[in-house]
């Protein structure tokens, strides 16, 4: 394909699907990403296809697309039209379908209800709010995720259309490597995988590499509990992706490229494969492309479920077939990488933004975000919040505005404790900063980090020793077993946050519980475990009266560690309706009718039968 | 070289650019202590117990693999660092069986000697959980108890070296432990018994099969008559076992610590290697006269033999026929000196002092009973770990023994025989005899140096009158083994007649049951190549350098066998191969 070919594509293709430019008259969108498919989308897409095909209304494209945004409110269907913003359904179903083919797509009539200004209370007396205007979307600014959700993800033609590989044919025929990676270092992009390392910088120290064999990775090894950015990306825009490590092996000099993926993304994984094959088909990936003789392959691995392959070095050491376990560093996987080559590796969200910089230029890039952090950064927003979603904001801003304004805030009325960001080597950010401008530096001087954009928020019914307790676990079970300090170490810490949750621990258990975790900082082999005991150092910092609570006085403040936990019965609330009694199984309860009931500590197990029962909110644990 | 200049506790040194810290140290006489780390082949940094201090560092940083910098500055003695080492070695022995006072090691412990050197006090520091272990004893020559593995993969590291790699890391995080694929044990799997995992095992996890209790039942008994015979090699190593330097010649002393042990007739296994080279030799040239199969390997090297059997049992018929030195001299106990000396071979106890731990596999293999059914070549085969323990049980004072010399008539060895003890040596003594039967004339020139030497794998090509170009080709180690062997499969494009393979690198002298010598001697020294150089002096002060020339071959030919390759030789010197399943069910 030369660039004149792929010029006159992109408009073919515009034709092809943007409704008013060609022969459509409608676009009908389902966000039919994993989320979307698990949320019921697969009926809501089968109803429209079929009733269109019944109207007979072949102007009226139904599709397919990725990640729109929104769990909370999925099934989501969209609909476009010649100038006017999309109409947003949220939370649909297949008669919900019926409905809006009838109705919306057969005679023009938008079925207000199912929209998203309907469903967040938003719309004010039956008013179409585009999902633009709604507080969920307002303040996000999407470059990483600009086509997800809003193109087929399969089809080659609707990437070209959004000026797809335009980014990789002004590279090749305008742009030595050398301005690609200024381009790059300019735009001030920095690792979206974690650790914030700018871009441009990490291609250059391959470029410098003498000519050779060289390679591109891309890290897809997502594993953070509750993040799901890259899957998205993948899902939903993997072109994006394919672009940009063309666009990183023709400034490094590098001619093949592998993308590690989980396995557990098996959507990712088919878009993926299905995007490099397309792309093989059509010239922008193989032999020559545009004629430029750069030549670029890629490969896709898939990752076997251990979370320490998302460290570069395991990952590597993965795809070359061992166990994946981390190597020692240096040497740098830019100097001895991949099968001992010099090797680039960035994650999924970082290359999804590569070919707007390259495209739109770096200025264009460094506008939006700090000093320090430029660009936006997506999070996965789940925990205690209404809206969880995936989000994309401009680096600055604060936690407050996307907890309070994008994620519409803490549900049941109950109150904001902390936010754990980074995932289980990120910390905890409590109360009292939520107001600091998020970027890099800002989340590190905080004892949090950026990670890879897991965002999960905790309300007052969090105990922040389970908290810690719940990431160490997870660091517990996936360590790889090299190195000493983490393989034993994170075990170690474990038992003593075990005996914290218990009630068993003494004081001095929180100084060696602190003395380990900060050994093991120190001296694990990767950033695994170098930064496993962080949930606990974090949460010991902002919350020590809370595992103090736990240590001295043996109480959960939250009512979360079980062991730790008593129930009473409210002398003034109890009917003595005995309900409790007949429920509790090991007869801890005595009473008679209508008296109050006691609860027998000594013998209660905790079970919490007695509260489930109870009609009148007479139980609590405490 | 590029040199860099840096510091090292306030100390300028200047090293080649790519240096590690940890050889930089070493140049400035500080050693950093290391528990993973194997020179080349175990780089891993996995154990974290070389962290140093380097001025600008994040963290500590690990010695054992970090290169140095120009300008850098290293701390290797501060409190952060001891109170680095002394946490990971207590988080190590949370998770070890610290049954010290019971495991051969002890004394010989990497482990234990850094709790020492660390000040560790309290074992318990860190004490926990712990997953279930798993002990293994299923393979005939060694033990592997995984309660005492600190999982520093030095045994994984040499066993792929062997290109064996039967063990591995199997699960992950805390329940990581080293075993075989799908755990299955060490007999079902294609284990070469070659033992290079015990010599670089820093704890107890990994140690021979003992089997000293048999030979101190069969010393203890007056009905037993006990012969013991001494392979080439362990007179230059039993010393290290008592603290003597490595490669120091204690042949004299070993023999008279035996015979205090009480064995009836101490013998020298290089008579069997003598008979070995007659064999050989021999059926070499049988080959080449009769259209035999070449090249013909030799067979001396158990472990190496076992590899064939696993790994090519298609090119089987290269192997030469002759049993190894070890159950030749067994056989021959049993059969002719027997039969001199009016004994049941019965009532014979042969004890052979191996440098390998492949013996006590080989002895327990088919077709190494020479003189009947019930009756083994050789009992048992005890390593040199085992016989210096032996020693220490007897109370011998072993430095200060007096030089004894080997009862005859299984004795006088040859300097042929003495140097298969080392890479090339059974080449050279194959060379020495069949160099000078071929071609009819005496050898001027004895030293056949192009084989000699630690080199994995060496080639030479000596013209022999009425033959032609001899091509030989010498390996060590089963890796080199193995690119020997895809080239056979090729068709021999090198055109080799004759070829030795031993299975451990450098040969015997660097064998699975020799004495272990902890990392930072074998990271920094070469012990094969010290050790080989004390046969190569003995072989030069001995009066016959050639098998075919010694009294004693002579003597048992002429008495006893008739000629190499007789019926009688046949029936007692020469055994079959068969093939072996990576994996059984």
């Amino acid at each position: 394909m030369t660039v004149q070919e792929l010029n006159a594509r992109r408009e073919a293709a515009k034709k092809s699907f943007i409704p008013g430019e060609g022969s459509v008259a409608l676009r009908v969108v389902v966000g039919y990403a994993t989320c979307g498919i698990a949320a019921g989308a697969r009926p809501v897409l089968e109803t429209l296809r079929k009733e269109v095909a019944a109207l007979g209304k072949t102007d009226i494209l139904i599709e397919e697309t990725g990640c729109i945004g929104m769990c909370q409110y999925e099934p989501i269907v969209e609909v476009y039209a010649p100038g006017q913003e999309k109409v947003t359904y949220v939370k649909m179903d297949a008669q919900k379908a019926l409905t809006v083919a009838h109705k919306h797509l057969a005679n023009g009539q938008v079925v207000q209800e199912y929209t998203i200004g309907a469903a967040t209370g938003e719309a004010r007396d039956g008013e179409v709010l585009p999902l633009s205007k709604t507080a969920f979307y307002r303040k996000q600014k999407r470059v990483a995720l600009r086509n997800c959700g809003v193109i087929d993800p399969e089809n080659l033609d609707q990437y070209l259309a959004m000026d797809g590989y335009q980014a990789l044919a002004k590279a090749l025929t305008a742009m030595q490597p050398a301005d690609v990676i200024q381009t790059m270092k300019d735009s001030g992009l920095r690792g979206r995988g974690g650790g914030g390392f700018p871009t441009g910088t990490k291609w250059s120290f391959t470029a410098a590499q003498p000519p050779g064999k060289k390679y591109v990775v891309c890290n897809a090894d997502e594993g953070d509990p509750g993040a799901f950015m890259d899957r998205s990306v993948l899902e939903g825009d993997p072109h994006a992706v394919v672009e940009a490590m063309a666009l990183c092996g023709y400034a490094t000099g590098s001619d093949e490229g592998y993308v590690y993926v989980r396995a557990e993304y098996p959507i990712a994984v088919l878009h993926l494969e299905k995007a490099i094959k397309d792309a093989k088909a059509a010239g922008l990936l193989g032999e020559d492309i545009f004629g430029t003789g750069f030549s670029f392959d890629l490969h896709v691995r898939l990752g076997a479920g251990a979370f320490v392959c998302g460290e570069e070095t395991a990952l590597m050491t993965s795809i070359e077939g061992k166990r994946g376990e981390p190597r020692p560093r240096p040497p740098y996987p830019a100097i001895k990488g991949l099968f001992g080559k010099p090797t680039t590796e960035n994650n999924v969200e970082t290359f999804a933004n590569v070919p707007q910089i390259i495209l739109n230029g770096a200025e264009w890039f460094a506008s939006v975000g700090t000093e320090r952090s430029k660009g936006t950064k997506v999070f996965a927003l789940g925990g205690k919040i209404k809206n969880t979603g995936l989000v994309e904001i401009p680096m600055g801003t604060t936690l407050r505005e996307i907890i309070e304004e994008i994620g519409g805030g803490i549900p049941n009325g109950k109150k904001f404790k902390a936010a754990q960001t980074g995932g289980p080597s990120g910390g905890c950010i409590p109360e009292s900063l939520i107001d600091t401008p998020i970027d890099y530096d800002n989340l590190t001087a905080i004892g949090s980090m950026m990670g890879s954009g897991g965002l999960i928020v905790m309300d007052e019914d969090n105990c922040m020793v389970d908290i810690a307790r719940f990431f160490l676990d997870f660091t517990v079970d996936e360590s790889c077993g090299k190195c000493t300090p983490c393989r034993i170490g994170t075990k170690r810490m474990m038992e003593i946050l075990d005996k914290i949750t218990e009630g068993k621990a003494e004081e001095k258990d929180l100084q060696k519980l602190q003395e380990l975790a900060a050994h093991i900082k120190e001296n694990s082999l990767c950033g695994l475990g170098q930064t496993a005991p962080n949930p606990v150092l974090a949460t010991m910092k902002a919350f020590p009266d809370e595992y103090l609570a736990h240590v001295k006085y043996k109480k959960c403040p939250a009512g979360v560690c079980k062991a730790l936990l008593n129930y009473f019965i409210i002398a003034e609330k109890c009917k003595g309706c005995t309900l409790c009694k007949r429920n509790c199984p090991v007869g801890a309860i005595d009473g008679t009718v209508k008296n109050p009931h006691t609860i027998d500590t000594s013998k209660c197990i905790k079970c919490g039968a007695c509260m489930a029962a109870c009609k009148f909110g007479a139980i609590i644990k405490k | 070289m590029a040199l860099v200049n840096l510091k090292i506790n306030n100390v300028p040194v200047q090293v080649e650019a790519g240096s590690t810290i940890l050889e930089a140290a070493r140049t400035l006489q500080i050693e950093i202590p290391t528990l993973c780390y194997l020179k080349e082949i175990n780089e891993i940094g996995a154990c974290r117990i070389c962290m140093v201090e380097v001025k600008g560092a994040r963290s500590l940083v690990t010695a054992c693999v970090f290169p140095v910098a120009e300008g850098m500055e290293v701390f290797t003695n501060t409190e952060r660092v001891r109170n680095a080492r002394k946490r990971t070695l207590e988080l190590i022995l949370s998770t070890h069986n610290k049954d010290c006072l019971a495991c051969v090691r002890s004394g010989n412990c990497e482990l234990q000697a850094l709790c020492k050197e660390f000040g560790v006090d309290d074992t318990d520091y860190y004490k926990g959980a712990n997953p279930d272990f798993y002990f293994d004893d299923s393979a005939a020559h060694m033990v592997r108890d995984n309660s005492k593995c600190i999982l520093c993969r030095r045994c994984v590291a040499a066993c792929d070296q062997q290109c064996i790699s039967v063990i591995g890391a199997n699960a992950r995080g805390f329940d990581t432990h080293i075993s075989s694929a799908f755990d299955k044990d060490l007999n079902d799997v294609s284990c070469i018994s070659c033992g290079q995992c015990i010599v670089n095992c820093p704890t107890g996890a990994i140690v021979e099969k003992d089997e000293t209790a048999p030979v101190l039942r069969a010393l203890n008994d007056p009905e037993v008559f006990t012969v013991v015979h001494t392979a080439p090699s362990i007179r230059v190593t039993l010393g290290e076992a008592f603290g003597m330097h490595i490669g120091t010649n204690v042949q004299g002393k070993m023999v008279a610590a035996l015979r205090r042990l009480g064995f009836d007739k101490v013998f020298d296994t290089d008579f069997g290697a003598d008979l070995t080279i007659m064999e050989e030799a021999n059926e070499l040239i049988e080959r080449v006269q009769n259209g035999g199969v070449l090249p013909m390997i030799t067979s001396c090297s158990p472990g190496w033999v076992k590899y064939c059997e696993h790994y090519y049992p298609d090119l089987l018929a290269h192997l030469s026929s002759c049993k190894s030195p070890q159950q030749m001299q067994g056989a021959i106990i049993k059969s002719y000196y027997a039969e001199k000396m009016g004994l049941d071979p019965k009532k014979i106890f042969v004890v052979g002092i191996m440098p390998c731990t492949a013996k006590k596999f080989e002895n327990k293999r088919d077709h190494q009973h020479a003189n009947g059914p019930d009756i083994p070549d050789v009992d048992v085969s005890l390593t040199t770990r085992e016989l210096a323990r032996l020693i220490d049980t007897a109370g011998i004072y072993f430095k200060n023994l007096p030089d004894e010399e080997y009862d005859n008539p299984l004795a006088d060895g040859t300097g042929a025989a003495v140097i298969f003890g080392a890479t090339g040596g059974v080449m050279e003594a194959a060379l020495r005899t069949a160099v000078e039967r071929i071609s009819g004339q005496k050898l001027e020139h004895l030293d056949f140096e192009a084989v000699r030497g630690t080199q994995g794998i060496k080639e030479a090509t000596y013209p022999v009158e009425g033959f032609g170009d001899v091509k030989v080709c010498v390996a060590s180690g089963t890796k080199n083994a193995k690119s020997v062997m895809d080239k056979l499969r090729a068709g021999n494009p090198d055109g080799w007649h004759f070829i030795e393979i031993m299975g451990c690198p450098g040969g015997c002298v660097n064998g699975g049951g020799q004495p272990v010598q902890h990392a930072v001697v074998r990271n920094f020294r070469d012990l094969k190549a010290e050790r080989a150089k004390s046969l190569y002096a003995a072989d030069k002060d001995l009066p016959v350098r050639k098998s075919h020339e010694s009294p004693a071959m002579k003597m048992i030919y002429e008495e006893f066998l008739g000629e190499p390759g007789s019926h009688k030789a046949h029936e007692l010197l020469h055994t079959k191969y068969e093939g072996r399943p990576k994996y059984k069910a």
